[in-house]
């Protein structure tokens, strides 16, 4: 029940903040500020009793719920809470509080409306992150669509109408592949087994056949790397987050692309281990080159949200790196590359929208000389472009090593090249410091929104970041104890699959042998 | 003719009675507002008198009849299509100078025609339910006579017909020819002993796809749909994108199934290519658009092109996925295009893309559900397209037609581009309130305001909740 709470919560808050919004903004905003909070909580209160809802449970699911919602297809509201969704949808309504704090002045046109987008956008993503029905996941990935275009598209800023479409249409078109694939499944599974159902549990269990596994997952595999995105796929993103508002940035970075990755675990792995396992040695390869990629790229952009927008395309190499990489290690990482990304990048993006309403512009060059005029702000800059590079003692750096270390006895050589990606890493990083904060000023320094440093509330929004991402990279343990059981379980459940499909393919060959003699 | 005969076929009659009744009260006093009530009410009793009577068996009159589930659900949906035409018919015509009255008994024969064409099993009926429906839409089209366009597209629309028409009367003679019969069960009773169509009955088919594909407008007999389209005023534009095609839709379905061509792979060949030219060409050509009525009849044309899907796919689902698909379809489109009617004005209708720029800001009612309405016909979930879409797809994977499918995804793809770009028109930046007098701006009449709210209502809950709307269909289309 408490599943289903989390997105009523936010549906219900968003039109209660839309309307009251029509009669007081103010009044609007803190109704949107009171109900992702009100998740928020919810969220931790379920986290701090984590350990009793897995005593209770015999498997690693600590909550489920279920309702019918169309028989007649075997499709029902089915949610259920693991340890890897937990942490997921506290990172979600984590970046849901920040987001409606970064847009408090931002915004003025239409506020109600605005709010009304960004908690549907957050209950999609929730959506996304807690459904076990493969028809209802396809619409929560829907349904944290629409509102993001109108986010991007409305409160963008002046190529929002391009970078709109752009988002929308790669991520619409992909998700129809994903579509067909579920669709197939369902058939596949329902002419097998006899009951036509989508719900996760029971899919999990069907056979099919190795060339129609690698099918179905290249359909599942389109929506995923295009949200996460893999480097061919990736040329929606720097567009659609340099010209989203700030809060639709956070929300991009931060929550959008880990429903790819989330996706990739919870559903490619488990579903199609072996088709994946196939594909293992290309995708890690692709992972590589978006590292490597993404990094030159963001080391040449002028552009400050581009240039962190690349920076994502970078950091998500990781996340296909690890997660094809088949071992636990790489799988942790991947989870804690989720979390310490989305913190550290939506950090950098709310960076550059405080930078953009002081200077209003974008452009590093006319930058410089910040440190002396905003010194606060300068140091949350150097703390989050720290953690982007990977310093030890801030979570990116146990993400990534986590990573590379579990995909080195993957993947020696492709390993090798994924850690040069940290040193290009190093290179941008240190380059938004050089540009923006120290050198000369280019600026005058006698205006005074130029040098106005961060205010109330905006210390409120970075400092919990700052505590979270060292919290993160001092003591990640409870995250990884977190995320144990459902990243175990998950590398079980393919382990078995592959080696009952190879069995059975074994099976197969001997008694054909044995018909040959 | 037996009781139960009279009781089957009472439906046509309510309908040709009210529009007699039109015509005498218009000939006693012309009085809008009455004449609307007339046609409204007898819509609305026509169709509970449907659901009410709800033949749970199936009855023939012989030789042209057939009155089973698939025909009286489709008899229900267009006479509701029909009642929601007409409730956005009254604002419409209430601010133009033209005699509207006349309108209201086209409107009535036309949905006449297409009842008679959802339940013919026989050459003759369906040739008169097709005519009647025809030679009431040529009037319909060009009743502004003041407008230009209206004219033309009238004009373009007889001219097309008639040649239809011929073509279908062309090869009705060419299938009599061979088979002997006009009646579809006779045809099909020829065809057992067959596994190829022989090629004199194939060229008759051939011909009558021809008519047929002009009715639907596909690919390749759609040339006619835009300029029709743009020039009928919008209402009426409804009409030809719902009402006559659904009946046409339903006949091709009953006349298909019965003669199972699903065996015949010259007759799937053929449909399977109009579907996929008629997903790409209607798709393509709307993207090429700047006129909102020409992007819907763009649109209609993949439409249609997407219950081709569906009906090729055959088999139970098939049926109830094409029943479906036009509950949804209907909706939309009536929608769409009564947004566009309240927007209209005396001159011209809304058709072009500034008469939206910023709508939201300045009548966000209206905007949501055009909103409402392009998004369903986009295919995105909460919407009643959305759930049709993928009944659709279901009913394609099921029978394993691959390329359909994977054609009809692609398209939903495509389609998204000029559905969001009006959106996108409409959520644009609107500061200035002033410049209101400049925009088109008629008062917006309750009766409309309620039937939007209706039909937005009605298609949200269909995208939400589709398992009413699901058995509905299946109990009638099973039994």
């Amino acid at each position: 029940m408490v599943l289903l709470l989390f997105i009523i919560i936010l549906m219900a808050g968003g039109v209660v903040a839309w309307i009251a919004s029509r009669f007081n903004e103010t009044v609007g905003k803190i109704i949107a500020l009171l109900t992702v909070s009100a998740d928020l909580a919810l969220s931790i209160m379920v986290w701090l009793n984590r350990q009793a809802y897995l005593d209770s449970s015999q498997d690693q699911w600590m909550m489920r719920f279920n309702a019918e919602w169309i028989p007649t297809f075997g499709i029902s509201v089915s949610f259920a809470l693991d340890g890897l969704s937990l942490l997921m949808i506290m990172l979600t309504f984590f970046l849901g509080v920040l987001a409606v704090l970064t847009s408090w002045k931002e915004i003025e046109y239409r506020t109600g409306f605005y709010y009304f987008n960004l908690l549907w956008v957050l209950a999609g993503i929730t959506g996304v992150f807690l459904t076990m029905d493969l028809f209802l996941f396809y619409f929560f990935w829907e349904v944290m669509l629409i509102p993001m275009y109108f986010l991007i598209g409305v409160w963008g800023h002046e190529n929002k109408t391009y970078a709109a479409y752009k988002f929308f249409i790669f991520t619409q078109a992909s998700g129809l592949l994903m579509l067909l694939a579920i669709l197939s499944l369902y058939f596949i599974h329902g002419s097998a087994n006899g009951t036509y159902t989508f719900n996760y549990f029971e899919l999990l269990n069907t056979t099919y056949s190795p060339e129609v596994g690698r099918l179905l997952m290249l359909g599942f595999l389109a929506a995923f790397v295009v949200k996460l995105p893999v480097v061919p796929f990736h040329t929606w993103l720097p567009d659609a987050h340099s010209q989203a508002p700030t809060a639709g940035s956070l929300i991009l970075a931060g929550l959008l692309l880990k429903t790819g990755a989330y996706g990739l675990l919870r559903f490619v792995v488990p579903f199609f281990p072996e088709a994946s396992l196939e594909l293992a040695p290309v995708a890690m390869l692709f992972g590589v080159i978006g590292i490597l990629y993404g990094a030159i790229l963001a080391f040449s952009q002028t552009d400050f949200k581009r240039l962190v927008a690349y920076t994502s395309v970078s950091h998500m190499g990781f996340v296909i790196l690890g997660v094809f990489a088949f071992n636990e290690l790489a799988w942790q990482g991947v989870v804690m590359q989720m979390i310490t990304h989305g913190i550290s990048t939506g950090a950098l993006f709310i960076l550059a929208g405080s930078l953009y309403e002081r200077i209003h512009t974008r452009d590093i060059t006319s930058m410089g000389g910040f440190w002396a005029r905003m010194p606060f702000m300068a140091v949350i800059a150097l703390i989050f472009s720290m953690a982007s590079l990977g310093l030890p003692g801030l979570g990116n750096f146990v993400a990534e090593f986590l990573t590379l270390l579990g995909s080195w006895s993957a993947n020696r050589t492709l390993t090798i090249f994924a850690a040069i990606g940290l040193v290009g890493a190093t290179a941008y990083s240190l380059r938004i410091m050089q540009k923006i904060y120290y050198g000369e000023a280019r600026m005058d320094p006698h205006r005074s929104s130029h040098s106005q440093d961060l205010g109330t509330r905006e210390k409120l929004i970075f400092i919990p970041m700052v505590l979270l991402i060292v919290w993160l990279g001092v003591y990640p343990q409870v995250f990884i104890d977190t995320a144990k059981r459902p990243v175990n379980d998950g590398l079980k459940l393919s382990e078995q699959k592959i080696r009952k499909s190879f069995e059975a393919r074994e099976a197969v060959l001997n008694q054909k042998g044995g018909a040959h003699e | 003719m037996s009781k139960t005969d009279f009781l089957n076929i009472v439906p046509l009659f309510i309908l040709t009675s009210s529009a007699i009744l039109i015509m005498f009260s218009i000939s006693v006093k012309r009085n809008h507002k009455m004449i609307y009530v007339i046609t409204a009410l007898s819509l609305v009793a026509d169709f509970i008198y449907i659901v009410q009577y709800n033949a749970k068996i199936k009855w023939v009159i012989e030789p042209l009849f057939v009155f089973d589930g698939f025909a009286v659900f489709n008899m229900g949906l267009i006479l509701m299509t029909a009642l929601a035409v007409t409730m956005i018919s009254f604002a419409y015509f209430e601010q133009r100078e033209e005699r509207k009255e006349e309108y209201y008994i086209l409107l009535i024969l036309a949905t006449l025609g297409a009842c008679v064409l959802v339940i013919s099993k026989h050459f003759i009926s369906l040739f008169l339910g097709l005519e009647i429906l025809s030679v009431s839409l040529y009037s319909m089209i060009a009743y502004l006579r003041r407008r230009e366009k209206s004219d033309e597209a009238g004009l373009k629309y007889l001219i097309m017909a008639a040649f239809s028409s011929a073509f279908i009367l062309f090869g009705m003679a060419l299938v009599y020819a061979q088979c002997g019969s006009l009646e579809f069960n006779g045809i099909a009773k020829y065809l057992t002993g067959y596994t190829q169509i022989p090629i004199l009955l194939l060229t008759g088919f051939g011909l009558m796809i021809v008519g047929i594909g002009f009715k639907l407008s596909l690919v390749p007999f759609h040339m006619w749909a835009a300029d029709v389209y743009e020039g009928a005023p919008a209402p009426v534009t409804a009409f030809i994108a719902t009402v006559s095609k659904g009946g046409v839709i339903v006949l091709l379905v009953r006349f298909f199934t019965l003669i199972n061509g699903y065996q015949y792979q010259s007759l799937m060949l053929i449909f399977t290519a109009i579907a996929i030219a008629s997903m790409f060409i209607g798709n393509f050509l709307a993207l090429r658009q700047r006129n909102v009525k020409r992007i819907l009849a763009y649109s209609s044309i993949s439409h249609i092109g997407y219950v081709l899907v569906a009906f090729l796919a055959g088999g139970s689902m098939g049926v109830e996925a094409v029943s479906f698909y036009l509950v949804a379809y209907f909706i939309t489109t009536v929608g769409a295009f009564g947004i566009l009617s309240t927007l209209s004005d005396h001159d011209r209708d809304a058709d072009h893309m500034e008469d939206y720029q910023g709508l939201l800001w300045k009548r966000p009612w209206t905007a949501a559900i055009l909103s409402a309405m392009l998004l369903s016909l986009a295919g995105i979930p909460l919407t009643a397209g959305f759930i049709g879409k993928f009944y659709l797809i279901a009913a394609g994977v099921n029978t394993d037609r691959w390329l359909l499918v994977s054609m009809l995804a692609l398209n939903s793809a495509i389609g998204l581009f000029y559905y969001i770009r009006i959106i996108a028109v409409m959520f644009e930046r609107h500061e200035g309130e002033e410049e209101r007098q400049d925009v088109l701006h008629p008062s917006v009449y309750i009766i409309s305001g309620v039937t939007m709210g209706m039909l937005v209502a009605l298609l949200l809950w269909v995208g939400v909740y589709p398992e009413w709307m699901m058995s509905v269909i299946r109990t009638y289309v099973h039994n």
